[in-house]
């Protein structure tokens, strides 16, 4: 059989359409695979192997139509989004046993259109962190450079799709955990509109932020799973009624005539000058391609950080109540009392970053502090929102940087809160206004992979895929393969 | 922030912290709550608090019964149980009223 795991869905899909490998082949293949390049990479906390081969089985037995796009390709799930009979842990000890009794709406949507997921892919706990580094279990590699860090908290859905593991997976965006990992590890990551995917089954990490969307190699891959797991969802009433476009449709359309707005705050000194290059690169290539370009500035955006952990960690002091040993869980020992079993329960159950972010949760929320710093945060909010807005009625797009440095070194920045937070600025602010963002490859900057963020209007996808496409194809960045799926020679 | 705020905190959590852990914690939250009244040097006044950015307000359904989940099926991931209900150590401590 010829190389087949660098291969995109769209490829993958004809070899299934011409029957030079079946479903099954396929699926052994992946599981082989991923054996092979796991002790590298870590990427997987659980396989699906067994159910997996089932459902490869009786989509052989039926046969793959030309018009079932996804039928037959292996996926990979983020382990915050909840799979029946599959272990679902968030990466955190209190879900070490957790098995689900029901699936999350995006796993349904995967099912009607026949995808296979294989397996459940390592995170932050709980979707806390930038690095994959609190995951309760182990640290995913980037796959570049298994030195360094792939992102996150979606590091493994990065790193198993740019390592040729899987060639889609699935992660979960609350304040950049799709797009940061996705530039890391040089792929394309789309965090949709806000309501635009379910949120059923995805476990809550901040409710007004949280949002799942696909990785994938080629920006068309992305555009095809990002429609067949978007739409309404009567499980989940912030999911938005507006009607879903065809992605695919018109991909081709070309950015010429597209007025682009590059936030100067978005190239300033904070970004490294690798990463500033590369985008600055970028820039010239969208001019190239027909494309207006025009400096803009958004001053509120050097508050979103701030802003962003105030609000996002009170949802999660909320919504990780839920974990009190009780219902389903870990469960402490040896607790003499109901309120002992709430407290060790939940002091053994959660590391150290989520413990940081329930307390300044309950902080900001607490009698006497709630005005100044959860109601602030939600003003300083709505000023973001509106800055964007006003740019998006004059722009198409937004474009920039998606993190300000490339991938750094394990261990190197794991002790240092504030660091790992303010490396989230310019992710965050897409997150509070509720807009769609994505990153797709735009360079390498010591051999790592750089990621270049374009941000667009509620609702308007379409837009931002026309212009990734059109950059896609009309650079190389997209063709560069970390050496794990067969290098640059 | 002083070590008694951040065990205020954390009790307020339902977390119990060591030693250590209290010194970290206090060390590193002070840094975070420092960082955050940053926002302070923005003039919020007048302005609208954003809590979310749904787009579809009053989300209404027909009002019709449906039938919940399976009762052993809900208990898979329950830590202890018995009879159908879920098991868990004394609520009222030592005979202490009130709880």
């Amino acid at each position: 059989m010829t190389k087949w795991y660098d291969k995109s869905v769209e490829e993958l899909h004809d070899l299934l359409v011409k029957k030079e490998i079946t479903a099954t082949e396929l699926t052994k293949e992946t599981f082989n695979r991923l054996k092979e390049t796991e002790p590298k990479i870590d990427a997987f906390l659980a396989l699906n192997e067994e159910k997996a081969l089932e459902q490869a089985k009786l989509i052989d037995e039926k046969g793959i139509a030309a018009e079932d796009v996804l039928a037959g390709i292996p996926i990979g799930i983020k382990d915050n989004i909840v799979t029946k009979g599959l272990r679902t842990t968030a990466a955190s000890k209190m879900l070490e046993n957790f098995d689900p009794i029901y699936d999350a709406t995006v796993m349904s949507k995967l099912y009607d259109k026949q995808m296979i997921p294989v397996g459940k892919l390592n995170m932050d706990e709980f979707a806390m962190g930038g690095s994959t580094e609190n995951s309760a279990f182990k640290p995913t590699k980037n796959a570049w450079d298994q030195r360094k860090v792939p992102g996150g908290s979606s590091g493994g859905s990065a790193a198993a799709v740019a390592a040729g593991q899987v060639p889609v997976s699935l992660g979960s965006d609350t304040g950049g955990s799709i797009r940061q990992p996705a530039a890391f590890n040089g792929i394309v990551g789309m965090k949709p509109t806000y309501g635009r995917v379910s949120r059923f089954g995805l476990i809550a990490f901040a409710s007004s932020l949280d949002q799942i969307g696909p990785l994938t190699r080629t920006v068309r891959d992305n555009a095809l799973v990002l429609e067949a797991i978007s739409g309404q969802d009567e499980r989940d009433s912030t999911s938005a009624s507006h009607p879903v476009a065809n992605y695919v449709a018109d991909i081709d359309a070309g950015v010429k005539g597209m007025k682009l707005a590059v936030p100067k705050e978005f190239m300033g000194e904070g970004v490294e000058a690798g990463v500033r290059e590369s985008v600055q690169a970028a820039i010239e290539k969208f001019r190239e391609l027909g494309a207006t370009v025009e400096e803009v500035s958004l001053p509120n955006i050097a508050y979103s950080v701030e802003a962003y952990y105030i609000i996002a960690s009170s949802e999660a002091s909320s919504n990780l109540q839920r974990f009190d040993g009780i219902r389903y869980g870990y469960r402490a020992d040896d607790c003499q009392n109901l309120e002992e079993v709430y407290i060790k329960t939940r002091s053994e159950g959660f590391g150290d970053e989520v413990k940081r972010r329930i307390m300044l949760g309950t902080f900001s929320l607490s009698a006497g502090y709630y005005d100044a710093y959860f109601k602030k945060a939600g003003q300083i909010r709505t000023l973001i929102k509106e800055e964007f807005l006003s740019v998006l009625k004059e722009y198409d797009l937004i474009i920039g940087p998606t993190a300000p440095t490339v991938a750094y070194n394990l261990g190197e920045n794991i002790k240092d809160p504030l660091t790992m937070y303010a490396a989230d600025i310019l992710t965050i602010p897409v997150n509070l206004a509720g807009l769609p963002g994505m990153s797709i490859p735009c360079g390498l900057s010591n051999g790592l992979p750089v990621g270049l963020q374009i941000i667009g209007s509620y609702f308007d996808e379409k837009t931002m895929y026309q212009a990734a496409y059109a950059f896609e194809q009309g650079t190389e960045f997209h063709k560069l393969q970390p050496e794990i799926l067969g290098g640059n020679n | 922030m002083k070590e008694q705020d951040i065990q205020h905190v954390a009790k307020l959590s339902k977390l119990s912290l060591s030693q250590d852990d209290l010194h970290q914690f206090t060390s590193q939250l002070t840094d975070i709550v420092h960082m955050v009244e940053r926002l302070n040097e923005v003039d919020t006044e007048g302005v609208a608090v954003t809590a979310n950015v749904v787009h579809d307000i009053n989300v209404m359904r027909e009002d019709v019964a449906v039938k919940g989940t399976d009762r052993d099926l809900l208990m898979t991931n329950v830590p202890e149980h018995e009879d159908g209900f879920i098991k868990v150590p004394v609520i009222i401590d030592n005979g202490e009223a009130g709880a």
